[in-house]
């Protein structure tokens, strides 16, 4: 009875902690969402006739979905003030061990039998991500590495196995019912998409609604008050990382199914995407602050700079370039008005 | 002796010499002068860049750019080499490189020491704009026909060795280099204030400030001497080389890190030594260059690369959780990223 009581008094005070904060992240994210019609409105003007047709959205439906999955995963690793590098060695690692069992479904066999080594080899590509983000928590909060050379190893020794397994060659050749996830259609929906929604309602109700999302945000926030608090750090630390893996692994199953091949050194600079959505979205990299909300537009303007730049044929070298300025560009922006405002106060 | 029982370059030097019996077991082929040399040939410019990336560990940052920064100013400058029909001293040539690793440089420090953005991200981003800046704007061809001065400063060697079965290795004039910035850099560290303000910011950077380093100007020095020696590292490569490739530095930068870190220095700043990160790069070196002698194919070097980062931070990680577990304030390593 007492620690029910103890329980619910935890939660009150986190929800007045909660409280306390919701109006800083609200103007960050009208900013954005402004932003986002500006690029919007700027890509259709530059590309008249091409940028706002139903073929483009179609094909950015299928396109996004994947990157915006891996932000959240690298989203809930800044959270908690750290980083996660590992998320594409996850995606590929888990891809290639499902790819493993896929090659083998053979197109004769019953519906049934496909249908039932499709989930072994889903399952298996999962359970892969969970372990691999379970490994990242382990080495972060036991051993005490410091997030950024933790998960940058772990990405070596992912990308390594999966190198070492495939022996550095991709594996293709999958089921057509496996490549309708990435590939297919609900209605007019594409499936990568839907999935990609489904993630982030989920994420959004576990991080705003769930005691674990408000301790999450409390111990990004301060973690020795956190801990002082009564919250296992080292608990929430090896949770987070975990659903880091398993976001990584969906990532990474969505890839296989829409590309048909997985490869261990697939989509590298996907790294330097998820971080740039994540801090344009309004997360801060020392912890504490951000909202699924913020990753969905800042993926969304991403994904609208990167088709128009496609249709006005920049090349992926001066996108390169165009990313890393813009990472920068909004760290100084956002470094800036966090001065102002704490001046204000 | 006891003092030395204690140290991690101790320890460091003791496995690289069971490594180096077992691999001279099975191979043979270890222990001859040749060998050595081609160690240290394929050390030089790694070593620089070794050096590099810890002056910044040390100042309690990390830095991924440096690839990027070498390739950009090799490349560059071996194309005003090239387009000018350049016959002069190599000297200068070394000077154009040095001069446009500094301005990277100078941009990042621009970045960490005014903004006060965390490093890793500031050069995350600078890496991807500069190497995408190189390959758009730049050129992003291989440049094969590079200038004689070049060629003929590759071909300068201190050594020379035949073996028996005729082929010749040689230790190059680049690894002098190497040597004196090696050199440089222990004096700098060790002996001059600026030296100890490096470690004193990567111990503590408000302690720093309070007892009087200019933190902001340690900072731009930091960021602007290693991207000058990046610069002279990425041109000592072209020239072994013989040719200007823009692309095949880059992703040096675990490796590198690896070496760093397996040669004790502190992963969250404040501790490290020129001695102990090239203990640990010649570790690493061994490692990779032994895998074929071994029998090991070449694709485990992504794993092994992986596995020694994380039992060189593990190590350092553990030993410094357990100095201060009197105390332990759980995670709050997570508040130094």
């Amino acid at each position: 009875m007492q620690e029910k009581n103890d329980a619910k008094n935890y939660i009150e005070i986190f929800k007045k902690f909660k409280n306390l904060r919701i109006n800083d992240n609200d103007s960050d994210i009208i900013r954005l969402f402004i932003i986002m019609l500006i690029i919007f409105a700027l890509m259709t003007l530059l590309n008249p006739g091409r940028f706002f047709t139903s073929d483009n959205f179609s094909s950015m439906a299928f396109q996004f979905p994947e990157l915006g999955i891996l932000s959240i995963a690298m989203m809930l690793a800044m959270l908690t003030g750290g980083i996660d590098l590992s998320i594409v060695g996850i995606a590929n690692l888990s891809g290639i061990l499902s790819a493993l069992i896929l090659i083998h479904i053979h197109p004769d066999w019953a519906y049934k039998k496909i249908l039932l080594f499709m989930l072994v080899a889903i399952a298996i590509g999962i359970l892969t991500g969970i372990l691999c983000g379970f490994l990242n928590g382990i080495l972060i909060s036991l051993i005490g590495i410091p997030p950024i050379l933790a998960t940058l190893g772990s990405m070596q020794l992912f990308t390594g196995i999966a190198t070492i397994i495939t022996k550095g060659h991709s594996v293709f050749n999958f089921p057509e019912q496996f490549l309708y996830i990435g590939n297919g259609a609900l209605w007019f929906l594409p499936l990568p998409f839907v999935i990609f929604v489904i993630v982030a309602i989920v994420f959004n109700i576990l991080l705003q609604k769930t005691s674990f999302g408000l301790k999450l945000y409390m111990m990004g926030t301060n973690p020795i008050a956190s801990r002082f608090s009564g919250i296992n750090n080292i608990a929430m630390i090896i949770k987070t990382y975990l659903y880091s893996g398993l976001l990584a692994a969906i990532a990474g199953l969505i890839i296989i199914a829409r590309t048909n091949s997985a490869k261990a050194d697939y989509g590298t600079s996907y790294t330097l995407q998820a971080i740039l959505v994540v801090v344009l979205g309004g997360v801060n990299y020392k912890g504490g602050f951000g909202k699924v909300s913020g990753i969905i537009l800042a993926i969304l303007i991403l994904q609208f700079l990167s088709s128009g730049f496609n249709m006005l044929q920049f090349s992926n070298f001066f996108k390169d370039f165009i990313w890393g300025s813009v990472l920068i560009l909004v760290m100084v922006l956002n470094n800036i008005i966090n001065n102002k405002h704490n001046q204000k106060k | 002796m006891k003092k030395l029982l204690h140290t991690n370059e101790f320890y460091l030097a003791l496995i690289i010499l069971i490594l180096s019996i077992i691999i001279n077991l099975k191979s043979g082929a270890f222990f001859t002068l040749g060998n050595l040399f081609d160690l240290l040939r394929s050390g030089t410019v790694m070593g620089i860049f070794v050096i590099a990336e810890m002056i910044v560990i040390i100042s309690g940052g990390i830095d991924i750019s440096f690839p990027a920064i070498a390739s950009f100013s090799m490349y560059l400058t071996t194309k005003i080499l090239v387009s000018n029909n350049y016959n002069g001293s190599i000297i200068f040539a070394f000077l154009v490189a040095g001069i446009i690793g500094v301005l990277l440089g100078l941009i990042n420090a621009i970045f960490i020491s005014i903004f006060k953005l965390p490093t890793f991200i500031v050069t995350l981003g600078t890496s991807s704009m500069f190497s995408g800046f190189l390959l758009a704007f730049i050129g992003s061809r291989e440049i094969s026909n590079i200038p004689d001065v070049m060629t003929n400063f590759s071909k300068m060697t201190i050594f020379k060795v035949k073996s028996n079965t005729g082929v010749i290795s040689s230790l190059p004039y680049s690894f002098l280099i190497f040597l004196f910035i090696a050199i440089f850099v222990w004096i700098l560290l060790k002996y001059t204030l600026l030296g100890r303000g490096i470690y004193a910011i990567g111990g503590d950077i408000n302690a720093a400030e309070r007892a009087g380093f200019n933190v902001k100007l340690i900072q731009i020095f930091i960021y602007g001497f290693v991207g000058f020696i990046s610069g002279i590292g990425g041109f000592i490569h072209t020239c072994m080389m013989q040719n200007s490739n823009p692309v095949n530095l880059l992703g040096l930068e675990l490796i590198v890190i690896a070496a760093v870190v397996l040669g004790g220095t502190k992963i969250t700043g404040g501790y490290g030594t020129v001695i102990g990160a090239l203990l640990g790069l010649f570790l690493v070196i061994i490692m990779n260059n032994s895998l074929i002698l071994l029998g090991i194919p070449s694709y485990w070097q992504t794993f092994v690369t992986g596995v020694l980062i994380l039992i060189g931070t593990s190590v350092t990680a553990y030993q410094g959780k357990i100095r201060k577990s009197n105390l332990s304030y759980l995670n709050d390593n997570l508040s130094e990223t």
